[in-house]
């Protein structure tokens, strides 16, 4: 293979990347690999967008008093934040790209099951974005990403109906894929490729889009009787005229609690592969993490109510609710002891993808953990509304989730795009957001507890020290996800080729070339070995 | 170059003649049919939960104000409700007739089955606009006219039931229009391509959702309209 | 699990006889009737749980018979009675909150002061 340095868009042979030429054969593609690049250059844009929400919370919470913005304006930035970062960012990230780009592939087919829904799902994405971005041209909305009701039913004067009407399209978005996963899981996996040899990615994928399709709608309906109040005053939310606000919250909460593990599960999908690839291990206890995956997604409906305890529900179903939220740790911390046994005695390499893995098994425990802390009702009454709940969902979602969709990205970077990143630049990147992240969100557990209420622009003066430390590490975590953006652009150029499998791993989408054919495989592949089928001992293989 | 057929080898994708229908990405007709199935059925699913939690909703307020939603029956029109039930049921007759001929490659018996589950559609859709014409003469449209004389302590919560009436009634009818624009879709395409046991699923799946939406209304009926229509 | 190389080379189900398609219409227009007739009768709570049984039944007779669900694999099933288990948890949680207003003391209510 030669080591001269060419665009991969150039070189042959021929790839999905330069199958066909112009912008029409991007936007009207129907190649899964291709719709799975739009995504994640639009998903970027909108992390950004959301990113800049937080800088400037981030900047005005640095001293106590409410200096830098007033706090209407303040309520917008952490809606706005809010809405970018879970709609547009968390939910959509890994499913639409690197599950798009991979899923086909894992299975051994061609592409999903309905490639012109695929590209749909991407537009209403879009069409979704451009509400939200739209409702931030027009000056923002301040309700919260919860929009609780009658504030953002009757009460509130800003552009409410908009960012709806986004999140809205967005839902069918999210949908769609999970529709389009769902049946090409079980109608298009190669011969051979039964569920128990399915990569664990896959079973993630798989109980994320059951989530999407069950949950987005009762959201979808929820947000639409609350767009359809606000434009016709009904009183449907409105207590003042018989409209319960605890129902709206009851239907929000259906979907959005669920949503959380919309977030997370393609995420835990990704470390299972990373924790096997650099452990040279198949993964322990195959059955429990498939199972577990699965688990987390059906009991996780049955839990929404724990952010209600102090909304004026019944104490009685605080308590189930409370019961319930303890069940769904179980299968989320199996994951974790398995990956953990999987790494005991494999040979482990330390490639930048692994150090994500590593980030994400400690910061997603701490999360974990600090969950069942918000899950008991008693502990709850004091924590709820403050800076504890901020750090604990910043924990999983950041902690977790981007870490694994980082790590994802930077393990599946060469075969997406036929290049290698900077290695050094890579690891040190890594370093610096897991710097950068404690030092942001640990103080945050402190200031909860301590009493700092969220959802303020100015606080007591006695947060004071805490604070700053938040916004520094905000600084350095900031840079942290902007150096990725330069080294892995700077690769498309002058990175190192990449050949089928530079990491020696397992898997249908490493047999392929990199980048892939437009319909991955000339012969569908024939399945005969069981998942993470890695040698036992490691010392004789060299990995190219 | 990128012809799509050029990028991959025909002796390995298909070793025999297949249908001019199969979409390359399927193996065969079979995985396509079962494909197309399943994913319609995946779409019902995510509907279910759409009006279901209309329907939840709708559940919790009359538990709350049983009172003033049973005073309601007395403005609907049970008997146009069970009409309009009716016709639905009708619909769904000759659009399973319509798959079924489709199945068995009849094409002129296709053209008639879908008309006549259109202009059923169409039935149903005159006599709901009657019934919100109805409706907004009696003054019982929120917001544009919501009066309720009789019982002024329900004012506020029969509003809320009515809200949901023509919420209801009115994404079941916007299912509907959908409905009705795929059966469009379907006579026109039923014109150039015949349909037989290779390749029904167009019609199959059309069905699903038709039929799914006449559930809808199934439910809605004795809800909206039967809540205290004794005495 | 079936795998591509499992389906038939032709699609669908076996043609279900015209016969059945009527039988199953003149049972759910009965059931309409049936429907309207009992709402007539003042069975006072019970009404409603009749007229959603018999909507149940005409429900059934619809997937079973015209949405082929008779005929399904075992997988379409599942998918089909997913949703309803779904959609019950949505109504038996929420409810749960409702339905247990004042089973329990709701915690002691502090107040300043001796």
């Amino acid at each position: 293979m030669s080591t001269a340095v060419q665009d991969p868009r150039t070189q042959s042979p021929v790839n999905y990347l330069n199958a066909e030429d112009g912008l029409k054969s991007w936007l009207l593609t129907t190649d899964h690999k291709r719709i799975a690049i739009l995504y994640l250059i639009s998903i970027t844009v909108f992390f950004m967008i959301g990113g800049f929400f937080a800088v400037l919370m981030r900047l005005e919470l640095a001293t106590p008093p409410g200096d830098l913005f007033n706090s209407d304006t303040y309520n917008k930035l952490f809606t706005m934040h809010g809405i970018v970062m879970v709609f547009f960012f968390l939910v959509p990230s890994i499913p639409a790209t690197l599950g798009n780009f991979l899923l086909p592939m894992m299975v051994g087919a061609r592409d999903l099951a309905f490639p012109r829904v695929n590209l749909l799902s991407w537009y209403l994405y879009i069409i979704g974005g451009i509400f939200v971005v739209a409702t931030v041209g027009l000056g923002g909305v301040d309700t919260g990403w919860t929009f609780y009701t009658p504030f953002s039913s009757t009460y509130s004067n800003t552009w409410v109906l908009p960012a709806i009407m986004g999140i809205f399209v967005a839902g069918f978005s999210s949908i769609l894929t999970g529709l389009n996963f769902i049946v090409t899981v079980h109608k298009m996996r190669a011969p051979g490729m039964t569920w128990g040899r399915l990569p664990l990615f896959v079973w993630s994928q798989y109980a994320t889009a059951l989530i999407q399709i069950l949950g987005t709608p009762v959201v979808a309906i929820t947000l639409a009787l609350c767009a359809l109040e606000r434009a016709f005053h009904i009183g449907i939310f409105d207590p003042s005229i018989g409209g319960d606000p605890i129902l709206f919250q009851h239907m929000f909460w259906f979907y959005s609690h669920p949503a959380v593990y919309i977030m997370i599960l393609p995420g835990m999908g990704v470390i299972s592969e990373l924790v096997t690839c650099f452990s040279r291990k198949r993964v322990f206890g195959y059955d429990f993490v498939a199972a577990a995956s699965v688990g987390i997604a059906v009991i996780g409906f049955l839990v929404w109510g724990h952010h209600m305890f102090v909304t004026g529900q019944s104490m009685y179903a605080s308590m189930v609710f409370s019961i319930l939220s303890f069940l769904v740790a179980v299968p989320s911390a199996i994951k974790i002891f398995n990956w953990t046994a999987t790494m005991y005695q494999g040979s482990i390499r330390y490639d930048t993808p692994m150090l994500y893995a590593f980030g994400f098994i400690g910061l997603f425990t701490i999360g974990g953990l600090t969950g069942l802390f918000l899950a008991t009702t008693a502990i709850d009454v004091h924590l709820t509304d403050t800076y504890f709940v901020i750090a604990h969902f910043h924990y999983v979602m950041v902690g977790g989730m981007v870490m694994a969709y980082l790590g994802g990205i930077h393990f599946w970077w060469p075969k997406m795009t036929g290049r290698m990143y900077s290695e050094p630049w890579a690891k040190f990147s890594a370093l610096i957001v897991f710097v950068g992240f404690n030092l942001t969100f640990f103080p945050q557990f402190i200031l909860g507890y301590q009493g700092m209420p969220r959802r303020y622009h100015a606080y007591a003066p006695e947060f004071h020290v805490l604070n700053v430390m938040s916004s520094c590490g905000a600084s350095i975590l900031g840079i942290g996800y902007i150096l990725p953006l330069i080294y892995l652009l700077a690769s498309l150029k002058t990175g190192k080729p990449a050949g089928p499998n530079p990491w020696g791993a397992k898997g249908l989408e490493w047999t392929t070339q990199s980048p892939p054919t437009t319909f991955n495989f000339e012969k569908i592949p024939v399945v005969t070995e069981e998942a993470y089928a890695y040698a036992a001992t490691t010392e004789e293989e060299t990995v190219g | 170059m990128a012809d799509q057929a050029a990028d991959l080898n025909p002796g390995t994708l298909v070793e025999h003649e297949h249908s001019p229908f199969l979409r390359h990405h399927f193996e065969d007709m079979g995985q396509q049919f079962e494909s197309s199935t399943l994913g319609m059925w995946v779409f019902l699913l995510t509907e279910i939960m759409f009006f279901g939690g209309m329907f939840g909703a709708y559940t919790v307020y009359r538990s709350m104000y049983p009172d003033a939603f049973a005073s309601t029956s007395r403005h609907m029109i049970p008997w146009l409700g069970a009409t309009n039930t009716a016709v639905l049921i009708c619909s769904s007759l000759t659009m399973a007739l319509a798959v079924r001929s489709a199945h068995l490659g009849s094409r002129k018996l296709v053209r008639w089955m879908l008309v006549l589950t259109m202009i059923f559609g169409l039935a149903f859709i005159g006599v709901k606009f009657t019934e919100y014409y109805l409706h907004w003469k009696d003054h019982l449209v929120p917001w544009l006219n919501f009066q309720y004389p009789e019982h002024p302590e329900f004012f506020y919560n029969a509003q809320i039931l009515f809200c949901f009436y023509f919420f209801m009634t009115g994404f079941h009818a916007l299912h509907m229009f959908v409905g009705l624009g795929l059966l469009s879709w379907l006579l026109i395409k039923n014109e150039t391509t015949l349909f037989g046991p290779q390749y029904y699923s167009p019609v199959e799946i059309t069905g699903l959702y038709w039929h799914f939406v006449d559930i809808v209304w199934i439910f809605l009926f004795p809800l909206l309209y039967l809540i205290g229509a004794h005495g | 699990m079936a795998n591509h190389s499992d389906h038939a080379e032709h699609a669908g189900h076996p043609v279900v006889p015209v016969r059945t398609y009527v039988i199953i219409w003149l049972a759910l227009l009965g059931c309409t009737g049936l429907t309207y007739g009992v709402a007539l009768i003042d069975l006072g709570p019970w009404n409603i749980v009749v007229a959603l049984m018999i909507a149940f039944f005409k429900m059934s007779l619809v997937v079973l018979f015209f949405m082929h669900v008779k005929q399904e694999n075992n997988l379409t099933r599942l998918f089909v009675a997913g949703g309803f288990v779904w959609l019950l948890i949505l109504l038996a949680l929420t409810l749960n909150d409702y339905m247990s207003r004042g089973w329990l003391p709701e915690g002691h209510i502090w107040r300043p002061g001796p």
